[in-house]
């Protein structure tokens, strides 16, 4: 700790005697401008109190972007409380720029996923890279250097041009953002249904890995410590960002909204990347933060709040790349690839040439303070002074009324027996369901990823979860994004826990012990009562799941007012998922290996077909009950697996998800290097739609040598998990063959993997490459 | 046997070159930065994949002005082996070591996947311990790997036995949905007339160990072992 009497900096100690002075040529504050900030009366009122006075108009700035939902969590923060968040290998939960679990060995895994969906439904490949960009640094800033990211990205169904344009652009931008800094792409997902419509989700996630020891948190301690900015300059791009972020969209934000989306440079991100990484390492600096959503204002008084300081800064001293800035563009401008650094008092040059080194600048633009002020200067006089603490953490948090909303209602009782009707040959339903981007291969997506820089990648995107090995170690880490939005809208609470099983359950297929999640809360206008009952119903059904599968929450983002015209998405609570193979050999993939091994299928098939992908491809319809969660089973289903895979019993394991049992056969068939024929005879006596189609949770197939087939069924019994023989992997030449006593599918397997394969580019081909840039 | 291998800002494959070197054995790697003036003592120079200077102008066209590089063509000029990978290839044509250029691919798609080429010709440092049509799987990862020349130039590559790799299908026959760029004559590789600069697209380093799903870039890098046990010997 610095001794504050020979601190190089001012130190004021009676901060709140201090006013600031309006700047010549701001606006009034009126009620009208208050509400342009997006601050309610009540709210404004809370922040007279704090202040004791009228804020100026700089501070009005700096409250709007802290007390927005996407920084303060205002609709949110009340539930999020609900949810675990502690385990003993839990290093560090929410609250900083990443979760940090222990991953063994010395090791420690920072990840976090956060979303970028307004700025991508304007802009979506800068939307996009930007997200990306953001992720990354969020990761970095821990100390860790980032080793895999994921995407996890919603769209309206690609036959309007509008959204194959969107699609395209958010694909491109975090490819060439990922590929730029040279971070493997390892996995994700993507869905498209129309609730998606003028709406997107970007949502990034990354994973870091660091040694125990240089764990570095975003905290500005030690008076007369000075505040750097680094990285890139500031400039007038994404003004506002984080109160844009919390607002409903309508058909005009797509040209009035651009200036607030920002732009990426990942060159500048993979010097920043380096130079951050050796500066932590160097012992120079105390603290350091991510200037990202709401930028200096918000890793500023987030860098003092947490530390228990104030800071005092000097907008004239930061690095600026446009003439005339005011000080209420500077800190709430959110240009990208910056860093906000809290320095050793005198080591000031030491940071300085750690970022010439890497090209970059550093520049000294305040310093931490003790008085728990975040205080704001022009010139040398002070344009903002606002107590630290009650403006990062003394945000109105607000819990509201929930209702189900009667839509829902209504599409919950609809009866879906004349659906369940058709028997015989399925397979022209079952061949347009392999067709439907929802079901068919991603490959189009992970060709422009690098997925393989790094040399770590074990298994790659297409398989139930990627996995990477870690250099130096037996183990490795395998990570998953999932959360079905049609079961979430259907059924929230049973829709949370579907993606946090269904999540654990990829990593289990691949070998991994579920571990821990990070989440990102999508969803509509929480002020409307249906749907506040839809995020709180959601965080209630994650947090009885990952309290059961002891996988806790260390950190997340919330993206609400996901609407257009008054329209929401569906409510989409995605999971990121990381796990923890003990032996890299353990990695286990959704192909089928070997002609005539066995089939095995774990789990319950019930006679349901709700919300599923069969009923909106083939009958335009959102309805019926969401398929039930049963935990337990699922619990016990997961045990059962992991041992099969850690023993060496098994060589292929899938999770049945969308397009059900029969879309899950087909991906084990065709993904593989060699498309393999199947053999399968079901015996169930349900409705064949229900049998081939529904989207029953809690199942699994499984490929055994036919040595090993009895004693992965005795696995399974002895874990109390259903499970039964269903068929055998054929050939290349070998047909793909279910029968069941009411129905069948029948199919050339070269046939099915070209339709597997080739929707995607078929129906992108249709965006020429110019419209994407 | 002392390998550099040059980071340039926006490098990215640097670390896994090194790696590369370190898990075959036998190789000491050092790093040098663009800034470097000098090699020093080494016996070969990997420049490695990634996006040097952001690569915002064109592939490669700022890094072959930066101070390292006059002194990786002088060693190679003296006819020190230097190899360039996917961005290493195309800052290697920017500075005149190879002839061509790297065009973005046909599809204007970033594309990174596993493809199959076939060795063309084992009489360099750098493919001595592959047979001659061998098909190796190895990943790409690229946006601008189209490899142009004139007519002229592909004649002189194709007479003198300088095309290294050409993109295949898995069993070595050349159609054109193996070529995953456009690149003229399916080439993935070419060393220039002296032989001891090879450049190509595709990554060896990511094909080493089986856990990476495969082994075939390996003989790359015993081919350059054993050219300079030779050398040395």
């Amino acid at each position: 700790m610095t001794d504050p009497t020979t601190s190089p900096s001012p130190v004021t100690t009676d901060g709140g005697a201090v006013i600031p002075r309006p700047r010549p040529g701001d606006p009034e504050i009126t009620a009208e401008v208050v509400e342009a900030h997006g601050l309610s009366a009540e709210e404004y009122e809370r922040v007279l109190g704090i202040l004791s006075r009228t804020p100026t108009f700089t501070e009005l700035g700096i409250f709007s972007a802290m007390w927005s939902e996407h920084c303060g969590y205002k609709n949110s923060k009340r539930l999020l409380m609900l949810l675990p968040t502690e385990a003993p290998w839990v290093i560090q939960g929410p609250g900083e720029n990443a979760g940090v679990i222990d991953v063994g060995d010395g090791l420690a895994l920072a990840f976090k996923i956060e979303s970028h969906n307004h700025p991508s439904a304007v802009e979506p490949y800068q939307g996009a890279a930007t997200g990306v960009g953001g992720i990354l640094r969020d990761i970095f800033t821990m100390g860790a250097r980032p080793i895999a990211v994921l995407d996890s990205l919603r769209f309206g169904d690609l036959d309007s041009g509008r959204n194959r344009y969107l699609f395209a652009g958010v694909v491109k931008g975090v490819g060439d953002y990922g590929n730029c800094v040279g971070i493997p792409n390892i996995g994700g997902e993507v869905f498209f249904d129309r609730a998606y419509d003028g709406n997107p989700l970007v949502n990034a996630m990354a994973l870091g890995l660091m040694k125990r020891e240089d764990l570095i948190k975003g905290e500005a301690s030690g008076v007369g410590n000075p505040i750097m900015a680094v990285g890139a300059r500031t400039g007038r791009d994404g003004i506002h960002g984080a109160t844009f972020a919390s607002e409903e969209l309508s058909e005009d934000s797509d040209e009035s909204s651009r200036p607030q989306v920002q732009v990426g440079d990942p060159f500048t991100e993979k010097l920043l990347l380096e130079a951050s990484l050796e500066l932590i390492r160097s012992g120079h600096i105390v603290g350091i933060q991510d200037m990202g959503a709401a930028g200096v204002t918000s890793s500023a008084s987030e860098m003092a709040g947490r530390a228990g300081s104030g800071v005092e800064l000097e907008m004239a001293d930061v690095p600026v790349r446009e003439e005339g800035m005011t000080p209420y563009e500077i800190l709430l401008s959110e240009s990208q690839e910056r860093m906000l650094v809290a320095a050793k008092a005198g080591r000031e040059d030491e940071v300085r040439k750690i970022l010439a080194k890497w090209e970059l600048e550093a520049e000294v633009i305040g310093a931490v303070t003790d008085d728990g002020y975040f205080r704001i200067l022009e010139d040398g006089e002070v344009v903002a002074n606002i107590p630290a603490l009650p403006l990062t953490d003394g945000c109105p948090t607000y819990e509201r009324e929930g209702i189900e909303g009667e839509d829902v209602k209504e599409a919950r009782r609809r009866d879906l027996s004349p659906v369940l009707e058709p028997e015989g040959d399925l397979t022209e339903p079952f061949m347009r369901l392999m067709g439907s981007p929802n079901v068919a291969s991603k490959r189009w997506i992970y060709d422009q990823y690098d997925t393989t820089v790094r040399t770590s990648t074990v298994v790659r995107p297409g398989s139930d979860a990627g996995v990477v090995r870690l250099r130096g170690t037996r183990r490795a880490i395998a990570a998953t994004t999932d959360c079905n939005g049609r079961f979430c809208w259907l059924n929230p609470r049973e829709g949370a826990k579907a993606a946090v099983a269904e999540a654990a359950r990829n990593l289990v297929c691949s070998g991994a012990l579920p571990t821990a999640i990070t989440n990102n809360l999508n969803f509509g206008n929480p002020l409307k009562p249906h749907i506040y009952h839809q995020l709180r119903e959601a965080v209630l059904g994650m947090a009885e799941a990952c309290s059961l599968f002891e996988t806790p929450v260390t950190g997340g983002n919330v993206s609400l007012f996901n609407e257009t015209d008054g329209k929401a998405i569906y409510p989409t609570p995605v999971v990121g998922m990381v796990g923890i193979l003990d032996d890299v050999d353990h990695a286990t993939r959704a192909a089928f290996q070997v002609e005539g091994d066995s089939i095995i299928l774990l789990g319950e098939t019930s006679e349901e077909i709700g919300g599923s992908e069969y009923l909106y491809r083939e009958h335009g319809e959102v309805a019926g009950e969401a398929p039930s969660v049963d935990l337990l089973a699922e619990r016990r289903l997961q045990h059962a697996v992991l041992g099969m895979i850690q023993k060496g019993h098994i060589r292929s394991a899938h999770d049945c998800s969308e397009g059900g049992l029969a879309a899950a056969l087909a991906e084990s068939a065709v993904s593989g290097e060699r498309a393999l024929g199947v053999d399968v005879q079901l015996h169930a006596r349900i409705a064949p739609v229900a049998l081939f189609f529904g989207e029953s949770t809690g199942r699994v197939i499984l490929s055994c040598s036919a040595d090993e087939e009895s004693r992965v069924l005795e696995i399974a019994r002895s874990h109390g998990v259903p499970a039964q023989l269903i068929g055998r992997v054929g050939g290349t030449a070998s047909p793909f063959s279910i029968r069941a006593p009411r129905g069948s599918i029948e199919i050339p397997v070269e046939t099915l993997r070209e339709r597997y394969f080739g929707t995607l580019p078929e129906l992108m081909a249709q965006t020429a490459a110019e419209e994407v840039r | 046997m002392k390998v550099a291998v040059i980071t340039f800002p926006g490098s990215n494959c640097d670390y896994d070159c090194y790696q590369a070197l370190k898990t075959l054995g036998g190789f000491e790697p050092e790093f040098r930065w663009h800034r470097d003036e000098k090699l020093g003592d080494v016996d070969a120079v990997l420049l490695p994949g990634g996006f040097s200077y952001g690569d915002y102008l064109r592939s490669g066209a700022i890094a072959r002005f930066s101070p390292i590089m006059e002194a990786v063509v002088e060693f190679a000029r003296a006819g020190g082996p230097v190899a360039g990978i996917c961005n290493g290839f195309q800052i290697l044509c920017e500075s005149g070591l190879l002839p061509g250029a790297l065009l973005p691919n046909e599809s204007l798609l970033f594309r990174s996947y596993d493809v199959h080429i076939r060795v063309e010709t084992v009489r360099t440092p750098f493919t001595s311990a592959y047979e001659r049509h061998q098909v190796l799987r190895i990943p790409i990862a690229h946006g601008d790997g189209n490899f142009h020349a004139d007519d002229e130039t592909l004649a002189e590559l194709e007479g003198d036995d300088r095309i290294v790799f050409r993109y295949v299908d898995a069993d070595g026959s050349l159609t054109p949905e193996a070529n995953p760029n456009g690149s003229a004559h399916h080439i993935a590789g070419i060393v220039n007339a002296s032989r001891n600069v090879l450049g190509m697209m595709p990554h060896p380093e990511r094909a080493v160990e089986p856990v990476l799903g495969s082994t075939d870039g390996a003989g790359l890098f015993t081919s350059l072992r054993r050219h300079l046990e030779g050398a040395m010997a």
